[in-house]
């Protein structure tokens, strides 16, 4: 928790309004998503007892299966998912595509130019959907227990969006209070922003709400205990009509507060690197539909040494991608930075535009600028830093010089400033600008190289064994 | 009539278990549990009376699970679980679950038992365990498992465990439980008699097949007994509160309020998934910095109420020496915070702040504006 963070939450409680810690919004939000809200049955692993969706608010759709024990009636819940869920996934990767050049240009790629979003309220939701998605990609569609091809489909489609959701800055499968807890920071504490219901009525309306919200339908997964024993128990035993109707009431709070929440979020305006992270989704969710084409196989359990050594780096490398782009769209996110040092902002005293370093083989244009600031300075020289502003200009640090009232930093440039021995118009920061520096980089970084999987040392377990499409006995699940 | 018994009221005491036992050390300094837990005052029927009835209770579809997969375990002389242990041999012996007025008896056949036994399972043993000076009777819903000279504390949950992978807020509740168990027994047995491994039978995948897995619970052991020993206090704590002071729900709500808030509390979100009183205490406590959680507090820099942080970051209040650093935290937090809600693309929601971000900052108004990133992006 940012002490900024924890400011906003104290101005919120002192006014009784949810005060915003983003000035610009951070998540792609879709045109067209599709909000899914699963309900599971208490004490079993993963049963699930009911599911709202749909891609419109006025058209919910209401699962749900009559006695959560039967297992004849959950796979045909199953069944009725897939059918419901997987056309929307699968929709995208039948539209168009675009090209993107790689290797430098010499080559291109294609990818669709569009892709599936999935809202859940929390990540509670995303868990469920994980589990369903272990569930039900190694089942058969043969032998004794056949279920429809497109059950163990939905289980890939819900394992894909399920480890999506893990990195960070991706936008295929979103939780609400996620979403929401981004952009506000309310009166209360993290716990009990957990209930979508308080965090919402917190946001819109304040504290009087969220505590009335707090009593309120929970937004599920796990329903609340009460209302197990108290409506769905008698329920089950007796009248499936009444049941249905007993479950609409509780999720349809929750429905039209995911619409409302997606409404709120849309009205903020998009950060700018929010595109290029969608554009990244969309890569994913591209080779994810060549993969579901050319082979199909379900996801394994359990990643192997290699493949999960890659995930990792690649989840590093979103985290700190995903920490710099937001810092970059958002001066109150690098506000955070600049409070712990990592950032700080000046006015330019001092500027020489047209400066060449000539020690080298040939000139290079190496403008010097002055900053002057009040605020604390923890930078070493020989620091490269960059400015928001001009992205693609290094700043290397020559020298730091305490004065009366914080420092002087004199920094070297280099790049963005066009090809010629001169700099282009506004590519050099001018005496009495504002300027923002930090040591946070977009600089790409390189993946690590992994052996083949089949060169696993023996130190991580050897070659990985054969067995990636193994499917589960379905005798083994309960009857 | 003792201490103990006035502060109740005529009321039956609420006997301890693992989970009560476990939710005392979660939070050590709350006075109010302590006093409360030691007098074995009924705190959901005094959350209620009060007007504050927090959510507690467990689905009965869960309870059903549980009892069944249990059921399925123990049937046939607890073949499923001797499997499933690979205790093949020795005996089963229940020791049943039985009325208040028979525990010591229970406890002593426990220890008869349990000293003499040689291998195999003993189910509800009685155990007891002191408790901030009271000696307080544990019925654990256990099965201690003797293998050679050591015995072992088997709990049954019916969590799943999916690819060897379990919620870790279940496994640590077990897991904490279960070192209730083991410090009990080696209370009564000695610390070499009982193994600091325990094992944990739950089902496994989306089956209800069972499958043991082994935790070494020193780690909790020993956070367990270092509050315990902190709790150790609680008996001499009774002594200085007021004479005459019952939390007896007979008596008028405000007359019970009162009495509460003679014991001091300490709040924290984490009580309200785990104390019964929790919504009143979070009520009382308003205003407190404790109540946006154990993080915000940590970042506003310690400070006990909201307003005395918002007046050290506005520079309304001079802070106290020992708040030199936090201030000065705060102030830059505050100046950072409003240049860069002035400089950045107006939010639709970012109207309530004005009424703080109007307040006196120390930051230079004119350097707002300056670092404004809309529409930089390398697109």
């Amino acid at each position: 928790m940012s002490t900024l963070v924890a400011l906003a939450r104290a101005q919120a409680l002192a006014a009784g309004r949810a005060q915003p810690i983003a000035t610009v919004r951070h998540l792609h939000v879709h045109d067209r998503p599709l909000v899914l809200i699963p309900f599971a049955m208490a004490g079993e692993a993963n049963a699930p007892l009911a599911a709202m969706l749909g891609t419109s608010e006025s058209e919910p759709r209401l699962l749900v299966v009559g006695q959560p024990r039967n297992r004849d009636e959950r796979f045909a819940f199953t069944a009725s998912l897939a059918e419901a869920v997987v056309p929307y996934l699968a929709s995208f990767g039948e539209g168009a595509t675009e090209a993107v050049p790689v290797d430098r240009g010499r080559d291109v790629r294609h990818r669709f130019v569009d892709a599936p979003q999935v809202w859940v309220p929390n990540p509670g939701g995303v868990d469920f959907l994980r589990l369903l998605g272990r569930s039900t990609r190694f089942r058969r569609t043969d032998g004794d227990h056949p279920v429809p091809p497109a059950v163990p489909l939905l289980g890939q489609w819900l394992t894909f969006l399920a480890a999506s959701a893990e990195v960070p800055g991706s936008a295929l499968l979103v939780n609400a209070v996620q979403a929401l807890g981004l952009h506000w920071a309310t009166g209360q504490s993290a716990a009990e922003d957990a209930h979508l219901g308080s965090l919402f009525a917190w946001i819109t309306s304040g504290p009087e709400a969220a505590r009335a919200a707090e009593q309120g339908p929970v937004a599920g997964p796990a329903t609340d205990p009460d209302f197990d024993n108290r409506v769905l128990a008698p329920l089950m035993s007796s009248a499936p009509a009444e049941l249905v109707a007993a479950l609409r009431d509780l999720l349809m709070p929750t429905w039209e507060r995911m619409w409302q929440s997606l409404a709120l979020l849309r009205a903020l305006p998009a950060g700018a690197r929010v595109g290029l992270r969608w554009d990244t989704d969309r890569d994913v969710y591209s080779a994810f539909v060549a993969h579901l084409e050319e082979d199909g196989t379900p996801q394994p359990r359990r990643d192997g040494a290699v493949a999960a050594a890659a995930r990792l780096q690649r989840l590093e490398n979103a985290a700190a991608r995903y920490a710099v782009q937001r810092a970059f769209d958002d001066p109150l996110v690098m506000a955070e930075h600049r409070l712990t040092g990592a950032a700080f902002g000046g006015v330019v005293s001092l500027a020489k535009a047209d400066r060449i370093d000539d020690t080298g083989k040939r000139p290079v244009l190496r403008p010097r600028i002055m900053v002057a600031t009040t605020e604390p300075v923890r930078v070493e020289p020989g620091a490269s830093l960059t400015s928001p502003a001009r992205p693609s200009q290094k700043a290397k640090v020559i020298s730091v010089t305490p004065t009366g009232s914080g420092s002087d930093v004199l920094l070297e440039l280099s790049g963005g400033m066009g090809r010629k021995l001169v700099a282009e118009p506004g590519s050099v920061p001018v005496i009495g600008e504002h300027l923002l520096l930090t040591t946070l980089s977009e600089a790409y970084r390189p993946g690590a190289a992994f052996p083949d999987p089949a060169d696993t040392p023996w130190t991580h377990g050897g070659p990985p064994a054969h067995s990636s499409a193994h499917h589960e006995d379905p005798a083994a699940a309960p009857g | 009539m003792n201490r103990v018994e006035q502060l109740r009221g005529p009321g039956p005491g609420k006997r301890h278990n693992a989970r009560t036992v476990a939710a005392l050390t979660g939070n050590p300094g709350c006075t109010r549990r302590a006093v409360l837990d030691a007098a074995g005052v009924d705190k959901v029927g005094l959350a209620e009376r009060i007007g504050f009835p927090g959510g507690f209770g467990q689905s009965r579809f869960a309870l059903a699970r549980g009892n069944a997969f249990e059921a399925m375990l123990k049937a046939d002389d607890c073949a499923l679980l001797r499997a499933t242990l690979g205790a093949y041999v020795g005996t089963y012996e229940d020791l049943g679950v039985d009325e208040d007025g028979t525990l010591s008896a229970r406890h002593a056949r426990t220890r008869t038992l349990l000293e003499g036994f040689t291998e195999g399972l003993v189910d509800h043993p009685l155990l007891t365990l002191d408790v901030a000076g009271q000696t307080v009777f544990l019925e654990p819903d256990l099965i201690a498992y003797q293998t050679g000279t050591q015995l072992q504390v088997v709990e049954i949950k019916s969590f799943a465990i999916i690819d060897g992978q379990a919620d870790g807020t279940a496994v640590s509740a077990a897991a904490v439980q279960a070192a209730v168990y083991v410090l009990a027994l080696r209370r009564l047995l000695g610390d070499d008699k009982v193994s600091h491994e325990v094992v944990l039978v739950c089902p496994e995948n989306f089956s209800l097949q069972p499958v043991a897995v082994v935790l070494d619970v020193r780690k909790q052991l020993s956070t367990l007994r270092r509050q315990l020993s902190r709790l150790e206090s609680v008996s001499v704590l009774l002594e200085t509160l007021p004479d005459g002071l019952t939390f007896d729900l007979a008596q008028p709500v405000p007359a019970l309020v009162t009495a509460l808030e003679t014991v001091d509390a300490r709040y924290a979100p984490e009580c309200l998934s785990a104390c019964e009183l929790s919504v009143f205490c979070r009520h009382e406590a308003g205003g407190r910095t404790s109540t946006l959680g154990r993080p915000v507090r940590e970042a506003l820099g310690g400070v006990e109420t909201i307003d005395e942080a918002l007046a050290l970051a506005s520079g309304a209040a001079d802070p106290a020496p020992d708040q030199t650093e936090a201030a000065a935290l705060l102030r830059a937090a505050l100046r950072l915070r409003d240049e860069a809600l002035l400089s950045g693309p107006s939010s639709a929601l970012s109207g309530p702040s004005s009424a703080e971000s109007s307040a006196p900052s120390s930051g230079d108004p004119s350097s707002a504006g300056s670092s404004s990133v809309s529409g930089a992006g390398p697109r």
